[in-house]
Formats: C-alpha cells, structure tokens, sequence
C-alpha cells in the first residue's frame, strides 16, 4: 500500500496525462474541474511542460489544434458548458485526424446549468458532439483510479487511431478522493509521419486540414474514418460485468452512478433477487456484445443515469430491443440514492415476474 | 471493522474538510478502503462545508454517506440539516459552543464537545474540528487510535509542519474529554 496517494480526481487526470507524457495542457477554469487546471499550473512548469490559461475555451482548444498538429500528446479540460465552447474545435480535429485528450468534468444543464454532478452530455459525447460525420473515443471512469488509468489509455486510442478521446466524468468523480497508485505509465508509442515538424528540406510538406472542397475527395476521408471506427467497435469496447452470471435483471450504470448501482444490487441480492451490473466504460464504443448476450438471459435491464434516460436508446439499440429498458435517474444535479435504485430494482422484479 | 460512513458538517473555515482528509489518509495508511468526497461551490463560502468520509475493509460503492454511522455537526444550519439522516444508533458530535440547541434524537448516541470554547481557551482557536475528531476517534472504536502522527503528516503541508504539534494536542485534548 505504500505507493497509494489520496488524491482528487480532477488531480489524478492531470498527474496521469503528465505520466503519459503530455507536456502542454491548455485550459480555462470552470468548475467542477478547475483542480485539473491548478494542477497542471504547479507542475507544468517544473518539468518543462507548456500550462497556459487561454482567453477562453475556444482559445483553449485551438491551441490543442495546433499541439496535436505536431504530433506531441496535449489536452484540455472543462465542464459542460465550456465544452459546448469547444465543440467547434473537436470537430476540427476529427477533420484533421488529430489524436487530442479532451476532459470533460460535467455539471448540470442545459445552458449555464447548475455546478453540481450530472451525466447529462452523454449525448453530446457518444454522437460526436459537434458538426459533420464523426466519432469521439468516450471514456467513462469510476473511480479515482480510473480517472488516472483510463487518462493513460486515452492517450494512446487517440493516437492509435487519430482521433479526440474524450474522458466522461462528473462532478462528484473530480471532487472526490480515493487511494490512487500513480505507479502508471504509457507503453504504447506509435510514429506519427503526418506530423507538421518542419521538413528540413528532406521531405515533402505535412499539411494538417479540414477543408476539402471536392465532395469526392471529403467523402473519400469519410468513409476512411469510417473505416477506424469500425476497427474501434470491434476491438477497443471495455466493460466491467458485476453480479451477471445468474442475474435475471441487470442494471446498466456508468461512472458515478454505477457504484450508487453496486450498493442497490448487494442490498436486492440480500433479498434474493437475482440482479447484476453491466458497466459500461467505453462509452463510444458502446458494449453492444456484452448486453445483447445479456438480453437473452435477463428479463429486463434497468438503466440508472444523472439525466433523463440519454442511455436508454444504445442500451435499446444494443438488445435490439428484445426487452424493456427501465428508468431510474436524477437530474440537474441530483444524484440517485441507493435506496432509490432498490425501489426500481424490487419494482422492476416484480413487474416481470 | 465493516464500514463507517461519517458526515463532517459546518460552515467553510473550520477545517471540515481537512479533519476528514486526515482520517481518510489514517484509513489508507492503515491499508483500508476509503473515500472522502466534499461538497463543493458557493456554498462553501460562510454557508454549509461538509465531507462525506468512509472507512471500509470491503470496496467501497458509492462515496456519498446520505445515512451516517457518525455525524460531526460544527454549526446549527449542519446539526438541523443532518441530525434526522443519522442511521439508528448512530452517533452524532456537536460542537456545544456553537450550538445551543440539544439533539432531539433519542435513538442515537450523543456527545457535546465544547470545542470551539476550548480551543480558543487553550489557545489553537483554528482547531476546534481536532478537538472533535479526537473525541470521535476515542468513542468510534472502528477507527482506532494509532498512525495519529503519521497522518497528519500526510495532510499537513510542509511549510506548515509547525502546526503538526497543536494538531496532536488537539487530538489529545479531545481524547481526554
């Protein structure tokens, strides 16, 4: 245990992505996750790191533009609506093929919304987010630990597949602290040829863009990335299974919301139902296989969220809707209480039976 | 030991959420599970802090403690918020100098800890909330009394490691209570 630190999770993001190598981070405070920010401050400099707090999170992002241009692991982080401030930028870098580390420590919304935890950008994260025909890796850690290991793999998917990974948190995720080994690093490297280094007259210029005015030539780049994504799809899923063998519902839940899930279904297994948890941690790409071959085994799935059901339609599209989807959530802020998620457990249980 | 979920409520300033991160830090030492989640935004400034800290030998599920096994009230807006969310025969530590009121509860244990008016008599006005969590760790038996100084060396900073001795006072003076 020697090597465990207490520490935020918004600090583990920032520690981890240092780990893994990044040495320009580019932010501007909001919270729930101004700690990554403060983080990065103290430490950046010390190691020969780039932290600077830009005018604003557009600035910010275009800055990451520019980084990732070069072919050096950058990121940015922000919380719900400064994220939305960033979506013209994430879209500029899935056209330019980019591989970028974007956080986001969401709060609740719509609009200014409020500071406190919710998971209310899952659709804005899953479906791109922004304009034009494009995917995000999405992340979903629950635990400290994972903010700090799933940051590291992070890194390395985007630059895998030339891509923007994005880190799905809340802010109860960002806040909290929990024992944490940073005993972490990146193993996987790749050449990055594309790279705007300067040409030292022995090649041909490297050209990073997202304009192609021939529709052949845009549609060409399309179906090119198209083609990653199926490879991400098929590969790159991760869930975590818990309770599932003989579980006869099973309760989806990312993040957050899965360990208030965990708590429900040791209670519920204590009154002799038979529930389990399927959670999700890539959330793009989601765990298709995973829950189809629950769906021939469950009598019904439970999808408990921090917004108004946004999961439900993968969860859905997933078990090809061979059976119901329930509803458990909270909103604007609210987190679902264990005892809550029971309730929907005992209810759901008895509504199938 | 199963677990302890603890609250550590009271108004931003008197070191809720260090007093909770020093007890975290004695579980992790100690090669428990923990968790330590605050509460965060405006609130914090002169309104309600609060820390949700659990101790556990079995992984911990959800860090938010919204039923208490122990409830350290420092301020009355805390005490009238939380005292009903204690579980039964849980036990709740108020800071009698600040508050006047009694615990209307009966199912739960009680102590009154004069611990703003001591420490401003022992002179470590800033650590009436170690006063408390030397009581709560005297009369919460899952805590334990040891790796008192090693902890708090992980949450002191090291420019302030001066203080690392009117913390152990602290502690002690509410041990002795």
């Amino acid at each position: 245990m020697s090597d465990m630190v207490l520490m935020k999770g918004n600090e583990a993001i920032a520690e981890a992505a240092i780990k893994a190598g990044c040495r320009h981070y580019f932010g501007y405070p909001i919270t729930p996750q101004t700690e990554v920010a403060a983080y990065m401050s103290k430490r950046m400099p010390k190691i020969g790191g780039v932290f600077l707090q830009a005018e604003s999170e557009v600035a910010a992002i275009n800055m990451v533009i520019g980084v990732a241009s070069t072919g050096k692991r950058v990121m940015t982080s922000s919380s719900s609506p400064g994220i939305s401030l960033k979506s013209e930028g994430i879209s500029y870098l899935a056209g330019c093929d980019l591989p970028a580390l974007v956080v986001n420590v969401q709060r609740g919304g719509p609009g200014l919304g409020g500071i406190q935890p919710s998971q209310s950008d899952y659709w804005q994260a899953v479906k791109g987010g922004s304009h034009g025909d494009f995917h995000n890796i999405v992340l979903a850690p629950a635990s400290v630990q994972e903010m700090a290991s799933l940051t590291v793999k992070g890194f390395e998917l985007a630059d895998k597949y030339r891509m923007v990974s994005m880190i799905l948190a809340d802010g109860t995720m960002g806040q909290m602290m929990e024992p944490v080994s940073l005993d972490i690093e990146s193993t996987y490297s790749v050449k990055k040829p594309w790279a705007v280094t300067g040409t030292k007259g022995e090649r041909q210029h490297n050209i990073v863009n997202s304009l192609f005015l021939q529709p052949e030539e845009l549609e060409q780049k399309n179906f090119e990335r198209y083609e990653r994504y199926k490879l991400i799809e098929a590969n790159e899923a991760m869930y975590e299974e818990y309770l599932m063998e003989d579980a006869e519902i099973c309760v989806v839940a990312f993040g957050i919301t899965s360990r208030v899930a965990k708590n429900a279904i040791n209670e519920a297994r204590k009154q002799g139902i038979k529930v389990g948890l399927i959670r999700p941690i890539t959330l793009w790409p989601f765990p298709k296989a995973a829950l189809l071959k629950a769906a021939d085994k469950c009598k019904a799935f439970i999808s408990v969220e921090m917004n108004m059901g946004q999961m439900i339609e993968d969860i859905e599209l997933s078990i090809r809707c061979k059976k119901e989807v329930h509803l458990c959530c909270r909103t604007g802020g609210m987190i679902p209480s264990p005892e809550q998620v029971l309730a929907k457990i005992i209810e759901v249980d008895s509504k199938e039976a | 030991m199963a677990t302890v979920n603890m609250l550590f409520a009271g108004f931003g300033g008197q070191g809720i959420l260090f007093a909770g991160k020093f007890l975290a830090y004695k579980g992790l030492i100690e090669g428990k599970q923990v968790s330590w989640l605050p509460s965060y935004g405006p609130e914090m400034r002169g309104g309600t802090a609060n820390c949700s800290v659990i101790l556990s030998d079995a992984p911990i599920g959800s860090p938010i403690v919204d039923k208490p096994d122990v409830l350290i009230a420092m301020n009355l807006p805390s005490l009238d918020k939380y005292e009903n969310s204690v579980v039964p025969g849980g036990k709740i530590f108020v800071d009698s100098t600040l508050i006047g009121r009694k615990v209307e509860r009966t199912d739960v244990e009680v102590f009154y800890i004069p611990a703003s008016g001591l420490a401003s008599e022992k002179n470590i006005k800033t650590l009436a909330n170690m006063i408390i969590t030397g009581k709560v760790i005297k009369e919460v038996s899952e805590i334990g009394s040891d790796n008192l100084e090693a902890a708090l060396n992980k949450v002191i900073s090291a420019r302030h490691q001066d203080m690392l001795k009117y913390n152990l006072d602290a502690l002690n003076i509410g041990a002795e209570l």
